[in-house]
């Protein structure tokens, strides 16, 4: 009885998933588009910031420490509510991304998703910064290449290794993190979870294991991709 | 004072190669903290000149070595290289570190590179060079220090002996005007020794400008025009090989001398 029941109710969700799969989708999208965007601009500002921490000036030092120890220490949810409603505020509403069909609450979101992420992501490549010796800096050096290539040619290449794992670590908690963007009017995975949870309550399991599945396979994707990378890197040396 | 012609140390004899002064150090001073690494050094190095550079560990002599491409800067005092002021970091300092090579203690091979890329890197990226002009003339060095059939390895496949000897044809390809070494076979098995003293040697006879910090005296004798003797930080005596060994005129260099020699 109770069996039959519980499998009926199973069913039931799938049945329901099935139809609610639009939705689920274009929640799942939103979230891909905003982790992959922010997720891109976190790497560029995480590596300029890791390079002006290490600089020979002192101004970029003091300005790239001033960065991570600002955005690190705030709580996400107060940098999206920085740029969500404070940057249109005072003035700044990006209204050209009407013109290109993009929703200004989603540039919000990835300027705020991608500066506090850009710290962890400063931190992870210049911990790899760290693990390469010293004296392939100084030969670089004495070979006269500048800052930007000793960085480049020499110390970036070997660092990557031990770069991949945090990194890889912090992009999944970009994903997960992704989702306060829900809060601030952005269509992704757990606006549809919170949608549906409204709406049909009945469904409540279902809508819940659907939006835990999404994010699990977004994290094994990322987490795959470094695993081969990894490897990669390994083999070539 | 302020000349280089009156160094306050007692000039040895001129060395028969010597020629215009290349590399000039004038009333250097460097602090580690409390620490006095280097107390009013003035040296002068000529072109085609082979300095060594010997003294117990701790005297300031590879900290010396470093200061002349500013890999250590100093903290008073003016150094020279070819007529230019040392500046401070930026392209300007860049390019003439480009004009002095530099072989280390622990080689500092481009791990992530072969052996022919670690002698092209600086030429084609630092100097623009053309490529295969390049190639040519790395694979011409690694055959003259006899690691040519190595070319494609990658320096950890390469033993110690074999790696400073590309460090020193790394430095080469840059055409330098003069060579620092800073003691580049303390880290050699005794067997790998020679063969990087005789890369250098050969260096040395063919007029290349070199100041070798080193704890081979043997090198010293054969190849060094001048021995400069360092210790706590100061140049205590300058004279020639056989001058230096035969009758030291410090106390220090006496002392020192007695127990390296007796070993």
């Amino acid at each position: 009885m109770v069996l039959a029941e519980t499998a009926g109710a199973a069913t039931g969700g799938l049945e329901f998933l099935w139809q609610q799969r639009g939705p689920f989708f274009s929640g799942l999208l939103g979230t891909v588009e905003l982790s992959v965007v922010a997720g891109i601009l976190a790497t560029i500002i995480g590596l300029i910031v890791a390079a002006m921490r290490v600089s020979p000036i002192p101004a970029l030092r003091v300005a790239g420490t001033a960065w991570s120890g600002f955005f690190r220490n705030t709580p996400l949810t107060l940098v999206f509510l920085a740029t969500s409603v404070v940057l249109p505020l005072v003035g700044i509403r990006f209204a050209w991304a009407d013109a290109i069909g993009v929703d200004t609450f989603f540039i919000f979101a990835v300027i705020a998703l991608s500066t506090y992420t850009s710290c962890f992501v400063a931190d992870a490549i210049r911990s790899g910064f760290n693990a390469v010796p010293v004296g392939q800096a100084e030969a670089a050096r004495a070979v006269g290449m500048t800052f930007g290539q000793t960085l480049r040619l020499v110390v970036l290449p070997q660092a990557l290794r031990s770069v991949l794992p945090p990194l890889a670590s912090m992009y999944i908690a970009m994903i997960k993190n992704s989702a306060i963007a829900e809060f601030f009017n952005v269509g992704e995975l757990t606006r549809f979870f919170d949608d549906q949870v409204r709406d049909h309550p009945e469904h409540l399991y279902a809508e819940f294991i659907a939006v835990a599945v999404g994010y699990i396979v977004l994290t094994l994707l990322v987490s795959g991709a470094f695993n081969l990378a990894e490897r990669r890197l390994a083999v070539s040396r | 004072m302020d000349t280089q012609t009156e160094a306050t140390t007692p000039e040895p004899t001129e060395p028969p190669t010597a020629g215009e002064p290349l590399v000039v150090l004038d009333g250097v001073n460097k602090w580690f903290g409390p620490l006095h690494v280097l107390q009013d050094i003035n040296l002068t190095v000529h072109t085609g000149e082979v300095v060594v550079v010997i003294g117990p560990s701790g005297s300031g002599k590879s900290t010396l070595c470093r200061a002349i491409n500013r890999l250590e800067p100093i903290d008073q005092g003016t150094i020279t290289v070819d007529g230019s002021v040392l500046p401070e970091e930026g392209k300007a300092l860049a390019r003439l570190r480009s004009e002095v090579g530099m072989v280390f203690q622990s080689f500092n091979l481009f791990a992530h590179k072969t052996i022919l890329e670690n002698v092209t890197l600086g030429p084609v990226k630092v100097r623009r060079e053309k490529s295969d002009l390049v190639r040519e003339r790395a694979m011409g060095l690694l055959e003259r220090v006899g690691v040519a059939n190595q070319a494609e390895k990658y320096p950890a496949q390469l033993s110690g002996g074999q790696q400073q000897r590309v460090a020193i044809a790394r430095a080469l390809a840059m055409q330098p005007k003069v060579m620092l070494f800073d003691e580049p076979t303390s880290a050699l098995d005794p067997e790998m020794i020679n063969e990087v003293l005789d890369v250098m040697t050969s260096l040395a006879r063919e007029g290349m400008t070199m100041i070798v910090v080193t704890h081979e005296m043997g090198f010293a004798r054969r190849a060094a025009n001048r021995v400069v003797f360092m210790a706590d930080g100061q140049i205590v005596e300058q004279a020639t090989p056989d001058e230096f060994f035969t009758n030291p005129q410090s106390e220090r260099a006496r002392d020192f001398l007695s127990k390296i020699l007796t070993h």
